[in-house]
């Protein structure tokens, strides 16, 4: 097999940026809705879970179309972000992280929860009788101890995000150097009389990177329950 | 230095409990299921009452009449657990200096070397809490409780969870944290003998109840 061309060398950095920059982003918000879900009781908590998973079970071109719909210039998100504060998410790399953070949010909050609720909520009582407000029972206590599952929920979010292929094509099209990912790429490259070589590469290239990161997740899963029981 | 006067409603169990006490150490007295336990998390703020006011040192910490509670961590109390919950994610010189930290005190080498030497647990400091003996993690948790330098220190069954031969390893380092360490403590036991040992005055609680109160005489 021969080497990886420059065009597809724009697909993988794309993927990696956009995979990254999603993951970056979403985790603050996956941090604190893990939390929420993990640690407190309130009205409507069961829908919101559900609104959370709604991208793993929806067809992922249902997502996009409605990412589009809200955040295309039209879109009432969309044309606000646009108009005040210079944000274009539409036909941009922005959108594909957009729509990988958000496709990827279910699998990146689920090891965050996981772990949170494993926490002993006594060790929570405990940092507080020795002083800890609220917060920093939270920054001090719970956040380091659940740190294997937050990078877990990290690395299989990334995961899921470099392969993200429906929504983003559908919200930000195949536009090579902008939207073009790995998977749009191989999607454009099988469809192109003698780009199976050229898919190939790119293929070994999806795996290795999935592969790396589910045994990354699983690492730091084993961590997080040595980190648990204090060794 | 501690009145209780509160009441509180756990399902079908309801705590009604009255006294006030001066002693350096009062005894909690009980069975299990006594509410014991309901209580000091009552007076650390990890619980709150129904109705009923709570005064550590002078200072209301909960009055339901006049809506006020002032959470755990404002309290400046210092809580031995049953189960000395140590944080597991730092080794034992940095759980020894959480309450410090939290608390925003400047660092007090002389006390830390005191309370260091009473415990006996200067050759632990760099290990971590899964690493160390019941009865090493205990005398860890009670120098961590006593590290944030507390006004009042709640020990809830401390002996609770050892077999005999380290609870007569932990006990003299109680008397001496009671003669030496200066600081009043609530001890929760359903032992009478532990009391006897360790408690200027008992408080015996019965069902959700304070059936008497008054010197170590109560026990016999």
């Amino acid at each position: 097999m021969s080497e990886i061309s420059p065009a597809e060398w724009t697909a993988i950095l794309l993927s990696l940026r956009v995979a990254i920059v999603a993951t970056l982003v979403a985790t603050p918000f996956g941090i604190a809705l893990a939390w929420l879900l993990a640690r407190r009781d309130f009205w409507g908590k069961s829908m919101l879970d559900a609104v959370v998973h709604l991208p793993l079970v929806l067809p992922p071109v249902v997502t996009g179309y409605l990412l589009l719909l809200t955040f295309g210039r039209r879109g009432l998100v969309g044309g606000f972000l646009a108009d005040h504060l210079g944000i274009v998410f539409a036909f941009r790399w922005t959108g594909a992280a957009l729509a990988c953070g958000v496709m990827s949010f279910p699998l990146l909050v689920r090891p965050m929860r996981l772990s949170i609720e494993a926490i002993d909520r006594r060790l929570e009582q405990a940092a507080e009788t020795l002083g800890a407000a609220p917060w920093k029972v939270f920054f001090t206590v719970t956040l380091p101890l659940a740190l294997p599952g937050v990078l877990a929920g990290m690395v299989l979010g990334f995961a899921k995000a470099i392969g993200e292929f429906g929504a983003t094509i559908t919200f930000v099209s195949n536009i090579p150097g902008e939207t073009q990912t790995i998977s749009s790429a191989i999607y454009s490259l099988i469809q192109t009389p003698d780009g199976d070589a050229a898919a190939g590469r790119l293929v070994i290239v999806s795996i290795a990177l999935a592969l790396g990161a589910l045994i990354a997740a699983e690492w730091f899963a084993r961590r997080a329950t040595a980190r648990l029981h204090g060794n | 230095m501690l009145r209780v006067d509160i009441e509180k409603q756990l399902g079908e169990f309801s705590l009604h409990a009255s006294f006030s006490s001066e002693g350096r150490v009062i005894g909690l007295f009980g069975a299990s299921g006594a509410g014991k336990t309901s209580l000091v998390n009552m007076i650390a703020g990890l619980l709150r009452p129904d109705r009923g006011t709570i005064v550590i040192d002078g200072e209301t910490v909960d009055d339901t009449a006049a809506g006020i509670h002032v959470p755990a961590w404002r309290r400046r109390i210092g809580y031995v657990f049953q189960d000395a919950r140590l944080f597991p994610h730092l080794d034992v010189a940095q759980n020894l200096d959480y309450g410090r930290r939290m608390n925003r005190l400047p660092s007090d080498p002389v006390q830390h070397r005191r309370i260091i030497d009473l415990l006996d647990i200067g050759a632990l400091l760099g290990r971590r809490p899964g690493r160390l003996s019941g009865g090493e993690r205990q005398r860890v948790a009670l120098g961590r409780a006593l590290l944030s330098k507390p006004r009042l220190l709640l020990l809830d069954e401390p002996l609770g969870a050892l077999d005999e031969g380290r609870k007569l390893e932990i006990l003299p380092y109680l008397v001496r944290l009671r003669d030496e360490a200066n600081v009043p403590m609530v001890y929760v036991s359903h032992d009478a003998a532990e009391l006897r040992q360790l408690a200027t005055q008992i408080v015996t609680l019965k069902q959700g109840r304070v059936t008497s109160l008054g010197g170590v005489k109560v026990l016999m």
